[in-house]
């Protein structure tokens, strides 16, 4: 948690393009920072302004190199929507202007808000009356929802993946350290700086790595991980092989061919598909075949769409109502397939035992694909499925997690380096390690003593 | 028509956390009687022969700065001292000593009996009498009532326990003392939820038989630090008893894989759930199994005995598989077993039922301390025998409670663990459960919590005279190299560049000098005119402040941050259910828990950062309300 006392900042418009993009900065240190960021003429500042005054001039890097034109509304302490003292820098939007202007304006000793953050100022400060105390909860519930799914789906993806990586080094390299400082009769420490300072190294290349490829406005998106369910024989392998254009998967008529997993790369339109097709759900005494069946609903936890094939030779069976339960809470697109051939029961009878309408399809002969395609494109607009791994919402934030988590690593190096006691690298380590998980989403609680325990033997 | 005697607190059990409990409870002034199964078992250490060790030296000299016993009865009595991580940073330094077990009984016996207001009795209890919701006596199984106004309940090991190795099996307490079995269903009967919980011994061998020629000697420290901030370092300089290193081998190994279905753990006769930290060496085995080797101790029980403990094999192995392992050891080839290594298993209750002060939420004037509350080890007893002692008696007087909290002592960290966090097995202080650990150092225990003891009453005038002119001292002293500067003399330049140093090219204040990693305080002392002549523990303090003062602010920046989420107080009867858009599992854990502070409630395990951030929304609301209340009163 953060003090009320500190300065934040946050786009406050948004980041979807508009004409006019505004940030706003509260605190104490709003004016300093503002006056930081700006150059205005006349040798006039933020500072010595009065309230509810506005002035115009020229955002520029710590370099000096212009960012943007801006106009800069002053209100003073307790006349803000915070109550606080609060700049408001308004320009000319642009999701890349508004972030770079962000992260400069972050740059000045200021912190981003959490979601919510202003609302729960105002509110705390004053602004609000009671009868607002329960929407203010609402609205924090509602922006963590968006932040944790945000998150979520980044550490899903490749950002999420990376992170992660250097999060496990980082945790290891702690962990053993405290298991040394716990146990010293049993696990050394000799030569130990030299090995911490190359893991530190690395992981400061993939965070420097990272933070280039975020500077590039590159967006880590890999796909919709679309995971094709569905019992043996219904189709699964033939729908990949529809959509891959070519014979991707073995497909027979015998139940249970497909054993493992079948990943194939689909465009979409706009959208890239990243297409798994799965062993046919069921229970079964082959241990192969078992494998197979646990690993698809593996492949189901980390999908961001599921796709679930019913034969539509078949009646409506319970069976598949088990599976569709089984496969979790994830977006599911039901398809009644097999449509070429004559189907057991009306589709109505199916959407009543499954839950939910489906599309009926064939995928020997393409019908229902167009459709199927329509589906998907507006659920990813909806916002119901996510692109995994996709840097978009969390975008400033992660960021400047990824700056801090920098800083930390130099932090271990410096201490490396000037012959520091050893357990004082653990304080930037556990920090570093802390930031990182701002990202993925994930807290620290007990992880450090639960991975001294694992990995090492401790004790009398 | 039974007996009945009247007193303030009673204090059942008599092991580390009932002797400091019953001694903070009778110095403070309250008519104390200490139950025990056994008055020969008085502070009785079943397991280790040593007190201290990483994490735990801290809790031993925080309990001393408090006006507690455990320093001051092991400097009279060991036998080894030595400080651990000393080539490390001060806040991991630990100090460790072995003791003569027989001597340490024997001390603190004679304390306790030479302690006014204190009482001892050899008597089971098995009732806990109670009146609106309130302590009012304990029963023994004989039917005798003693009325008291508050129980500390120190039962360690010792409720419904029971002790295995291989298919043996008997009902009784460590060392094959008697099983309290009686006071587990009262308890349950009073609404108090019970767990079980399960440790290990390793086994003793007779030292004669020992090979010591095999083995490595671990010598104790010269000169040997005390752990009393009372104790006078020069009265305890002795002779030392030597340990003995030995390791397990492939053949040690192969043994114990053989006979693992004979392993009460392995085959599920033990259902509790044992310590990580402290793993029979069959867990060590299969746990760990890319290791050829594991470390053994040979540490002395005492100087009375032969006896060794074989510190790193704890086990619950039938005895011919433990004689067989033994024999595999280099140095034990024909070792003699006095006593089998055993599992033991044990009630306790469940920690979360407890205040940061020790007392029950639903019962007043019942409190837990020690093992009872699932912590292990003997240090870690004491101080929650120590604060539970403390906190009885003022509540009794109409006192404010003393709770330390996690940035002031390892003792916070370990009480706000115990009753905050799920635990699934015997908790033992680490160091790395304390956020603050640069500022929890063994070195400056006193620094920290003098002032507290004293203004308890556990701290004598006296010895409080003596701490305030220390701290006087180091003020000064850090003041004063603050605000030393020391020119371009050739001598300084020659001290420089014989450490390595970079020479200086202009005047440098003297604290910038101790802090280049190559220097230090005592290492400047030639150049150094203006320094007075100070006692060695006042230079430690020196030192350590300048040399880290760059971390140490940093952690005490954190403090502050923590400070403020820790004095957000949450209402007693604050309804969770009430506090919208918290979720479920946040409101369930709440209720189960119910934190004192915001600060508190951010530490219990689903509990999120939005959940708290309502909470938050929720108190302003809350306190704004009763404002609006008040002004219309």
């Amino acid at each position: 948690m953060n003090s009320a006392s500190d300065t934040i900042a946050a786009i406050a418009s948004g980041l979807a393009p508009s004409g006019i993009g505004v940030i706003r900065i509260s605190g104490p240190e709003a004016f300093r920072a503002a006056d930081e960021v700006m150059r205005f003429s006349g040798g006039r500042s933020a500072a010595a302004s009065d309230g509810h005054t506005f002035l115009y001039g020229t955002a520029c890097d710590e370099d000096g190199s212009e960012i943007d034109e801006a106009i800069v509304l002053i209100m003073r302490a307790p006349h803000s929507y915070t109550g606080e003292d609060t700049a408001e820098l308004q320009c000319h939007g642009g999701p890349y202007v508004m972030r770079r202007l962000l992260m400069r304006v972050l740059s000045c000793g200021v912190r981003l808000a959490e979601p919510g953050e202003f609302t729960k100022r105002a509110f705390l400060s004053g602004r609000m009356d009671l009868s607002q105390a329960e929407a203010v909860m609402q609205l924090i519930e509602a922006e963590n929802e968006s932040a944790r799914r945000a998150a979520v789906s980044s550490l899903r993806g490749d950002l999420g993946r990376r992170v992660s990586a250097v999060r496990a080094g980082l945790l290891y390299e702690t962990a053993y350290l405290e298991a040394a400082l716990d146990d010293p009769e049993h696990i050394s420490l000799e030569g130990y700086g030299s090995r911490l300072e190359e893991t530190v190294k690395g992981a400061q290349s993939e965070i420097e790595d990272l933070l280039r490829m975020s500077d590039e406005g590159r967006v880590f998106a890999e796909g919709i991980r679309t995971v094709i369910l569905g019992r043996p024989n219904a189709g699964k392998s033939t729908l990949l092989n529809l959509f891959s254009g070519y014979e991707r998967a073995i497909v027979t008529g015998i139940p249970g061919t497909t054993r493992d997993i079948l990943e194939e790369k689909v465009r979409l339109g706009e959208l890239l598909l990243i297409l798994t097709d799965t062993a046919g759900l069921r229970e079964t005494s082959d241990e192969v075949e078992g494998i197979g069946v646990r690993r698809a609903y593996d492949a189901a936890e980390g999908a961001d769409l599921i796709i679930y094939v019913v034969d539509g030779s078949l009646p409506p069976s319970a069976e598949d109502a088990e599976m569709l339960k089984k496969a979790g809470e994830r977006p599911v697109i039901l398809l009644l397939n097999k449509a070429d051939e004559a189907l057991a029961a009306p589709a109505c009878d199916y959407e009543a035992a499954l839950g939910r309408s489906p599309i009926v399809f064939s995928a020997k002969e393409g019908t229902g694909r167009s459709e199927l395609e329509e589906k998907i494109r507006e659920m990813f607009f909806r916002e119901e499925i996510f692109e995994g791994g996709s840097l978009t919402v969390a975008n400033s934030r992660q960021k400047e997690a990824l700056i801090s988590c920098r800083a930390s690593l130099e932090n271990v190096l410096n201490a490396i380096r000037e012959g520091m006691p050893e357990d004082l690298y653990t304080v930037d380590l556990v920090d570093a390690y802390t930031i990182l998980g701002m990202i993925t989403g994930e807290s620290v609680s007990d992880d450090l003593i639960n991975e001294i325990f694992s990995r090492f033997c401790m004790g009398k | 028509m039974s007996h009945s005697e009247s007193y303030d607190i009673a204090v059942v059990g008599a092991g580390h956390a009932g002797c400091e409990a019953a001694l903070a409870a009778a110095r403070l002034g309250m008519k104390t009687v200490m139950f025990t199964v056994s008055v020969d078992s008085i502070a009785l250490m079943p397991c280790n022969p040593n007190i201290g060790g990483t994490s735990k030296g801290h809790l031993v000299r925080e309990l001393d700065a408090l006006g507690g016993e455990m320093g001051r009865n092991i400097d009279k009595t060991f036998l080894q001292s030595k400080m651990l991580n000393a080539s490390k940073g001060p806040a991991v330094h630990s100090l460790r000593a072995q003791a003569d077990k027989q001597a340490y009984t024997r001390e603190m016996r004679r304390t306790l009996e030479n302690t006014p207001n204190l009482s001892i009795r050899q008597a089971e209890v098995a009732h806990i009498d109670t009146a609106d919701g309130r302590v009012c006596g304990v029963r023994t199984v004989s039917g005798a009532v003693y009325e008291c106004r508050a129980v500390i309940l120190c039962t360690g090991t010792y409720l419904k326990a029971r002790c295995i190795y291989g298919d043996v099996e008997t009902h009784t307490g460590p060392n094959g003392l008697m099983a309290a079995n009686h006071l587990s269903e009262a308890l349950r009967e009073l609404g108090i939820t019970l767990m079980r919980f399960k440790t290990g011994t390793p086994a003793r061998v007779d030292g004669r038989t020992l090979d010591y020629d095999k083995m490595e000697e671990q010598f104790g420290d010269v000169p040997i630090v005390p752990f009393s901030f009372d104790t006078d370092p020069g009265s305890i300089q002795r002779e030392q008893v030597s340990c003995w290193l030995t390791y397990t081998n492939q053949a040690t190994h192969d043994i114990i894989r053989a006979n693992l279905d004979r392993s009460p753990l392995f085959s599920g006769v033990i259902e509790g759930t044992g310590p990580r930290y402290c793993p029979s060496i069959e867990d060590k085995v299969v746990r760990f199994s890319d290791k050829d080797r594991h470390q053994l101790f040979l540490e002395p029980e005492g100087a009375y005995t032969n006896e060794m403990y074989i510190g790193g094999m704890s086990s619950s192995l039938p005895e011919d598989v433990q004689e067989a392992m033994i024999h595999t050891v280099p140095g034990m080839e024909h070792a003699h077993i006095v006593r089998n290594a055993y599992a033991i298993e044990y009630d306790l209750i469940d920690p979360r039922q407890l205040r940061p002060t020790l007392e029950f939420r639903k019962i007043r004037g019942l409190y837990g301390a020690g093992q009872i509350n699932g912590s292990s080890g003997y240090e870690e007893a004491a101080v929650q025998g120590l604060m539970a002692g403390i906190n009885a008696a003022r509540s009794l007087k109409g006192m404010e409670s003393v709770v330390l909290d996690r940035s002031q002592a390892y003792i916070g960290v370990l009480i706000d663990d115990l009753v905050t966090k799920e635990n699934h097995e015997p908790y033992r202080m680490m160091t790395s459960r304390a956020e603050y650990r640069l500022l929890l150092r063994q070195d400056n225990a006193d620094l920290r919590l003098t002032d507290i003891g004293h203004e308890i009453g556990l701290i004598s005038d006296e010895r409080y005279e003596r701490f305030c002119r220390k701290r006087e001292l180091i003020e000064a002293e850090i003041e004063r190299v603050n605000h030393s500067y020391v020119g371009l003399r050739p001598e300084v330049q020659e001290l420089l560049e014989s450490f390595g140093s970079t020479p200086l090219v202009s005047g440098i204040a003297l604290c910038e000098l101790i802090r280049r990693p190559e220097l230090g305080y005592e290492k400047l002392a030639p150049i150094d005119k203006g320094r007075p002549d100070l006692p060695a523990d006042v230079r430690e303090q020196v030192e350590i402040s300048v040399k880290y003062d760059g971390y140490i602010k940093r952690q005490m920046i954190q403090v502050e941050q923590f400070k403020k989420l820790e004095s957000r107080r949450l209402p007693e009867d604050i309804d969770y259910s009430r506090v919208l858009s918290l979720r479920k599992e946040a409101t369930q854990k709440l209720e189960l828990y119910r934190p004192v502070s915001i600060g508190q409630a951010s530490r219990i395990s689903g509990v999120s950062p939005a959940d708290i951030s309502m909470l938050l929304v929720y108190l302003e609301k809350y306190e704004k309300e009763s404002q609006n209340r008040h002004e219309q009163d």
